[in-house]
């Protein structure tokens, strides 16, 4: 399952979507919106996203993950719209047999969507002010090869 | 030929529209729209730096050759997820 919603995030649907008899973990990970960013009071935060492009980046990190740890359960669902404080942003499931391999591949998986899923977020601060979030100088750096198709 | 192209976030508020259509001679690239773009909003060109393209949910590069119908996105730097 890879998703973009605009309804609220349980975790209960990527779980499900990942349950195997074979697994021995489910390694289950919430992002939450947080009160602030280096000290500085948030408000809300809004998110966008490109849907289909989304999904299908979703999709091609999943098979990273089964290419590296030969883990091919693994689901994302993002949110986007108007998120108040505490609210979940985007849940990532992974089912794995032992919890090592499935630890890493769920911490890769946030680290890819950060990198190559089109998906964007607006701080509205406590003052009123907004602005479009610029990422983390690191991961221009990682930005992916692009190939000519 | 006509192919769609699509803002997002920063773009998107900056040209003030998600997406239009766009008529374009053959043989044009991703590199045309940018061109077009930057005739009516020059401080775009500012972002080109940082921004990726994608055709038709891929990402693709400033030489990548158009066709009839394809769908070319915008895509400022993603910040989706959470910084934990």
């Amino acid at each position: 399952m890879f998703k973009i919603t605009s309804e609220v995030i349980t975790g209960e649907e990527v779980r499900e979507a990942v349950e195997s008899p074979d697994a021995g973990a489910v390694i289950l990970f919430f992002g939450t919106v947080r009160n602030n960013t280096d000290g500085k009071p948030t408000k809300y935060l809004e998110y966008e996203a490109y849907p289909p492009m989304a999904e299908k980046k979703m999709s091609e990190i999943s098979e990273e993950i089964a290419d590296k740890w030969g883990i091919d359960r693994v689901a994302m669902i993002h949110r986007v719209g108007k998120l108040e404080i505490g609210e979940v942003s985007v849940a990532v499931a992974v089912a794995s047999p032992h919890r090592k391999d499935g630890f890493e591949a769920c911490q890769y998986a946030m680290n890819r969507l950060k990198q190559i899923v089109p998906i964007w977020k607006r701080e509205v601060w406590a003052d009123g002010e907004a602005e479009w979030v610029k990422p983390d100088a690191v991961f221009f750096e990682d930005l992916p090869e692009i190939v000519d198709s | 030929m006509k192919v769609t192209v699509k803002y997002f976030a920063v773009c998107h508020e900056m040209l003030d529209r998600s997406e239009e259509e766009m008529e374009l001679p053959d043989g044009a690239t991703v590199r045309t729209i940018l061109k077009r773009l930057e005739e009516e909003w020059p401080e775009i060109a500012e972002f080109y730096e940082v921004m990726q393209m994608s055709v038709n949910w891929e990402y693709a590069t400033e030489d990548t050759e158009l066709s009839e119908g394809d769908e070319v996105a915008l895509i400022p730097p993603v910040t989706g997820g959470t910084d934990v």
